[in-house]
């Protein structure tokens, strides 16, 4: 009985055949909505401080050094990936790469330091204030999404175009 | 110089402690999935021991905590000499998104001296995978620090010290030079 039993092991065991990745030899894919590490692109940030404000692990500093230089400076330590970051960037400055190999025997090398050019008013020298805060929100990254009726209009939280998530949100607020 | 103490101490097998300072179980999962046969670690001679005194490699996860700190502290002293110390996932790297509360003191170099970092949230098995590569020498890593600058727009800064009166009309004199 026990050599019938180990016997019908041994083919379950041959029947399932290899199952081991070759991980490090061969570079293994990610699944398509698959969140890496998050890259910046200095060429299209205008230094909102919008992904600052967001981040719920409070890993992106926003350090003014002079009035034209602002210094965006991400640690990436506890950073989540949670995409925040990139869901709120008005620029679409921030994308989720598919990069997890991350691995390092230093944390200073995760980070990314921005260095940007804060324009000045060309008259006064100063950043001008906007009339009233309902104006401000109307700057860029807050404005309505729909000008003629003053509304938002949700989007979808999916990262992959034209896939909605699970439970994605499609409301209209009047 | 690492590397190389590490490929001569290490040449055998590494031997893994596994210790949780008070993370969300998340990573000892992922942990946990690299040492199924999928992820088969036991390729490179990583072997699951249960006690820190059998151990060459302690595999971290959680923030150091308060309630936690020492217990940590003397699991760490109990190992052999010759030890490494991998901090996976973003709460052993930083301290996680809970970095300010009360029980949390931060990130896991704190307490003990870290050797490797693996951030994520949790990282994926392939990551960790990837981080015992790297302290075994079979793959080089992958990041470095950057560092980016946005060039300067080319636009004419004005300054009224440069602003003259001449013939009736206000001239501003390094508009040419521009």
């Amino acid at each position: 009985m026990s050599i019938l039993s180990k016997l019908k092991e041994t083919i379950v065991c041959l029947k399932a055949g290899r199952v081991t990745l070759p991980y490090p030899a061969q570079p293994q894919p990610v699944p398509p909505k698959f969140r890496g590490r998050p890259i910046f692109d200095v060429a299209k940030c205008t230094g909102c401080g919008g992904c600052a404000n967001n981040c719920p692990a409070r890993e992106i500093l926003v350090l003014d050094v002079c009035q034209e230089i602002r210094i965006l400076k991400y640690l990436g330590r506890r950073c989540a990936y949670c995409g925040r970051c990139a869901d709120v960037c008005p620029e679409k400055a921030i994308t989720m790469s598919r990069e997890f190999e991350n691995a390092t025997n230093s944390i200073g090398d995760i980070g990314q330091k921005l260095e940007l050019f804060m324009s000045t008013c060309q008259r006064c020298g100063r950043c001008f204030k906007e009339p009233s805060p309902l104006e401000q929100l109307k700057m860029k990254g807050y404005r309505f999404d729909d000008l003629q009726n003053e509304r938002w209009i949700f989007r979808s939280q999916s990262y992959i175009e034209n896939e909605p998530v699970a439970d994605d949100i499609k409301i209209e607020m009047e | 110089m690492l590397k190389n103490l590490c490929k001569k101490m290490f040449s055998r097998s590494l031997w893994v402690y596994h210790a949780n300072s008070g993370g969300c179980n998340g990573c000892d999962i992922e942990v946990l999935n690299v040492l199924t046969p999928y992820y088969d670690a036991e390729r490179f001679g990583i072997k699951l021991v249960g006690s820190p005194r059998h151990a060459d490699v302690m595999l971290c996860q959680g923030p150091a905590m308060r309630s936690t700190a020492k217990a940590l502290k003397r699991a760490y002293e109990a190992m052999p000499a010759p030890k490494l110390v991998f901090a996976i996932g973003s709460c052993a790297c930083g301290g996680g998104l809970w970095f300010d509360s009360y029980s949390v003191i931060g990130p896991l170099e704190k307490i003990i001296p870290v050797n490797y970092y693996i951030p994520g949230c949790p990282p994926r098995p392939e990551a960790i995978i990837y981080g015992v590569a790297v302290a075994l020498g079979l793959v080089e890593k992958k990041t470095a620090p950057v560092q980016l600058k946005q060039l300067e727009y080319p636009i004419p800064q004005y300054h009224p010290s440069d602003l003259h009166v001449r013939d009736e009309l206000v001239v501003y004199e390094k508009l040419e030079k521009i």
